[in-house]
């Protein structure tokens, strides 16, 4: 059995995962922080909009 | 395609700044420029926090139309030296992946200012997105030499959207403000498009000066200018700006025109250098008039004069 033809146009696979595990992780520590984000703006918001309104509620 | 190592740009996935790109920050930065200007110079005012907000939504609404800009117009900007290394015609990203990205934003961005401050601004940026994605992009930017006449408008709504966030309605102040912009747009973009025709011109896109020739565009630049020094002088007109944003807001539209006069004679190379000096100009021109009107307006507002 002879070994399968290499096809030079085939992706150098360890070049490939290097960067794109380095572009990947770069991605997800901004979608981290996009959402760290919302959460502090809708929180935020929340108390802003209430305002005072917030400890004038019937308890 | 990288020969040496066989990587196609696009399989490693985009990166972090590609998406940044695809937002045009360049653009961005005029939305939150005259966004603020709009927000500010309103009677009322806002919760900083609230403001401060309001700006990111439509700087973030701004951003998603240049990413769908870009999806659609990833063909013709492969074509032209000015856009030909965005991320996806330099193959760094996927065209659906712009799409999406562009989309999420456009909802998302809308739904917060909604939230923030009210629904008609929040409709006026819905509406800015809509018009510069269909409108200017889709349909009339490869169809009509008034393309950027049209699509210019996309560029004023933000200084709309700024005061109605603040004030909840549209008033006149507001609609001179956009004026100034509307009127602005042609003589910048077309001082471009004269010492860029070539590039327009292969990617067939009918800007001015190449349907209508370098002749008839100055002419057009010279009319919108003299109509822009006009409408810069209407704020004080409307009892919004005093005399000394007048004074500047005169001396400047006097230096735009003359500008654009001078477009006339010389051969073709001067021609090109005085619209690139037209160009540059013009960005200096729209922000120290919309700058000098804050600042004035905001020192008559702390000393107590009105």
């Amino acid at each position: 059995m002879s070994e399968p033809k290499k096809n030079p146009d085939e992706p150098n696979q360890q070049l490939l995962s290097e960067e794109y595990k380095k572009r990947q992780r770069r991605r997800s520590i901004a979608i981290a922080l996009g959402l760290v984000t919302l959460v502090i703006i809708f929180y935020a918001l929340t108390i802003v909009k209430m305002g005072p309104d917030l400890f004038s509620r019937v308890l | 395609m990288d020969s040496s190592t066989g990587i196609q740009q696009a399989d490693l996935g985009a990166d972090v700044s590609d998406y940044f790109a695809l937002l045009k920050p360049r653009v961005m930065s005029l939305v939150v420029f005259t966004a603020l200007v709009g927000m500010l110079l309103a009677p009322n005012s806002l919760h900083p926090f609230v403001g401060v907000l309001a700006i990111l939504t439509i700087a973030i609404g701004g951003g998603a139309a240049g990413a769908l800009n870009m999806y659609f117009d990833a063909d013709i900007d492969a074509i032209m030296s000015r856009t030909k290394n965005r991320p996806i015609p330099a193959g760094r990203m996927k065209k659906n992946q712009a799409l999406g990205f562009g989309l999420f934003l456009a909802g998302f961005s809308v739904s917060l200012l909604g939230l923030a401050t009210n629904l008609l601004a929040a409709g006026i940026l819905a509406l800015t997105i809509f018009y510069y994605v269909v409108i200017y992009t889709i349909w009339l930017k490869r169809i009509t030499p008034q393309n950027i006449v049209i699509g210019g408008a996309a560029g004023a709504f933000p200084v709309v959207i700024g005061w109605v966030a603040v004030t909840g309605s549209i008033s006149v102040e507001s609609l001179v403000l956009f004026s100034i912009v509307f009127l602005w747009t042609p003589p910048h973009f077309w001082a471009l498009a004269l010492y860029k025709k070539g590039d327009y011109e292969a990617a067939q896109i009918p800007m001015l000066p190449n349907v209508a020739g370098e002749r008839a565009t100055i002419v057009q630049i010279i009319i919108y200018s003299a109509l822009l020094a006009i409408a810069g002088l209407l704020p004080v007109a409307f009892g919004f700006a005093g005399y000394i944003y007048g004074g500047v807001a005169a001396v400047l539209g006097i230096a735009m025109l003359t500008l654009s006069v001078r477009l006339v004679g010389g051969d073709a190379k001067q021609m090109r250098q005085r619209a690139r000096k037209l160009f540059t100009f013009s960005l200096s021109y729209l922000f120290v008039i919309f700058l000098v009107l804050l600042l004035e307006t905001l020192f008559f507002r702390m000393s107590g004069v009105s």
